[in-house]
């Protein structure tokens, strides 16, 4: 089941760092001029760079590491990820815990080049590695009769400072329509640049969806459950006005506190312009048939 | 405390002006150079906003720390009142031009969004109080000088509650702001038959 989706832009591409800050600057441009109307998979492809290492793994929410943008990057690497095990029960011929170097063995890795669109209007290009969350499912065996499934990340007060705070009810939930999981952009990162995915990243593997908002990609998952009805999910349990089910990336439905037509690339420094954001995140042409006939606003 | 005040006594008042106005242009040139991390806009934002607020419960807590705790701030306080002002005009700028940056945005914003309209509130009420920091506008004004500088009451409520709404979650650190702010304004309401209350109703 994998390389079922390829990037169309590859390290084949790559172009010497600042030829890439020139191309950005072209994007942008062209963004400005409306020229970036004309959607769809070429142009998403085209504006797509990684950020650096060092913009991807210091620049992070994971609130379980405190709320501001450096603390992951400090504090997340009290949490350890060996040995790492996943639970995976609900509607699968499988049920059990699965030791993640079994899963791993088991898994064809790839590189996935991915826009990462945050709810908050920022966003990165992460060179991911991992493998579709498909795989994994197949490998538990999904049910008949299964049409979510729910994940959860690790919650370990001792290696956690930030779950000592109520800034949600830990531990973090997440969850996707169980055909929104078995699409080939949807995949479970292990790396990033080639190298472990680090603890401020969500180690040792975290959910990548990367058409939706990033709080949907839930980060260093222990236990994957597959049910019939809609899973709770952390955000949504917060504020249900602010953050639906769904969050897929939508510049026509507006955060109640803030636009979501525009957002800042990371690594524009002080005078970066605001670009305008992608239907479905720039994969519309993949995923948008996954939607039909629903209503997005009232399916936020 | 005496020796506290006495020492207070000693600084000019265009020192803590010099000294207040400095982490400006300092945090400015720490986003343009990295030192603020990988997002300077959001960041310089905060810093400033961050700064406002500080000193906002700053030039609250003079009247207060005088009552209760005889410590002697009064010659400062226009000085901390302008550089509010200041701070929360460059949170207001570096929101306007380089974080939201299209001007018909900045409307539609103002207008649909709760802790943007409060944030612009709390800017619209201390900017007439910056703008009457002086010796001239306190003649000219009289009685009336001291009825509108009551606004920084219902300004610094605003800003603490904007401060709040905009957090993502339940997170402590507006909340304590915004309780700071509260307490000090409690401090000012008359204690009535309390044998040890001064007259409260004359301070500011």
């Amino acid at each position: 089941m994998a390389h079922r989706w390829t990037n169309t832009l590859t390290y084949a591409d790559v172009t010497p760092r600042a030829a890439f800050l020139n191309r950005r600057q072209v994007m942008a441009g062209l963004a400005g001029s409306g020229l970036a109307a004309m959607a769809g998979r070429a142009q998403a492809e085209a504006a797509v760079e990684p950020n650096s290492w060092e913009e991807i793994t210091s620049y992070n929410n994971y609130y379980e590491f405190g709320t501001r943008k450096d603390d992951p990057a400090k504090y997340a690497h009290t949490l350890k990820t060996e040995p790492w095990s996943v639970t995976i029960d609900g509607l699968v011929d499988r049920p059990g815990e699965y030791d993640f170097q079994d899963i791993l063995s088991e898994m064809t890795i790839e590189e996935r080049i991915y826009r990462f669109r945050c709810v908050e209007a920022w966003s990165m290009v992460v060179p991911w590695n991992g493998f579709e969350l498909a795989d994994l499912l197949n490998m538990a065996g999904v049910q008949e009769g299964a049409k979510y499934v729910a994940f959860e990340t690790a919650l370990r007060p001792d290696e956690m400072p930030g779950v000592a705070y109520p800034v949600l009810d830990w531990p973090y939930r997440e969850g996707l329509r169980l055909d929104e999981a078995l699409h080939p952009l949807t995949i479970m990162a292990t790396g990033i640049y080639g190298r472990p995915i680090p603890n401020q990243n969500g180690a040792p593997l975290r959910l990548v969806v990367p058409w939706k908002y990033g709080f949907k990609s839930i980060k260093s998952i222990v236990r994957i459950t597959l049910t019939e009805d809609e899973p709770p999910t952390s955000w949504n349990m917060a504020n249900p006005r602010e953050y639906g089910f769904y969050s897929n990336v939508n510049p026509s439905v507006d955060h109640p506190r803030w636009s979501q037509a525009s957002e800042r690339m990371i690594g524009g420094g002080l005078f970066a312009k605001r670009q305008p954001t992608l239907m479905f995140n720039g994969y519309e042409s993949d995923v948008a048939s996954l939607y039909d006939g629903m209503d997005l606003s009232e399916y936020f | 405390m005496d020796k506290l005040n006495q020492i207070l006594r000693r600084i000019p008042v265009w020192a803590v002006y010099v000294l207040g106005l400095l982490p400006a242009p300092w945090l400015f040139y720490l986003g343009l150079t990295g030192g603020l991390g990988i997002e300077p806009i959001e960041a310089l934002e905060h810093e400033y906003g961050e700064l406002a607020l500080k000193l906002l419960i700053l030039g609250l807590a003079v009247s207060p720390l005088r009552r209760l705790a005889g410590l002697n701030l009064m010659k400062f306080r226009r000085a901390i009142g302008v550089l509010t002002v200041c701070y929360a005009g460059l949170h207001l700028l570096v929101w306007l031009v380089l974080d939201v940056q299209a001007p018909a945005q900045i409307w539609a914003d103002i207008l649909k969004r709760p802790y943007i309209t409060i944030g612009m509130a709390a800017f619209v009420l201390l900017l007439p109080l910056g703008l009457t920091s002086n010796n001239a506008s306190v003649r000219r004004l009289g009685a009336a000088w001291r009825r509108l500088h009551r606004l920084v009451y219902p300004a610094a409520v605003l800003a603490g509650l904007h401060y709040v709404i905009v957090a993502k979650g339940f997170q402590f650190e507006p909340l304590l702001y915004l309780l700071a702010i509260c307490i000090l304004l409690l401090s000012r309401l008359p204690v009535p038959r309390h044998p040890f209350a001064r007259r409260s109703s004359d301070s500011t």
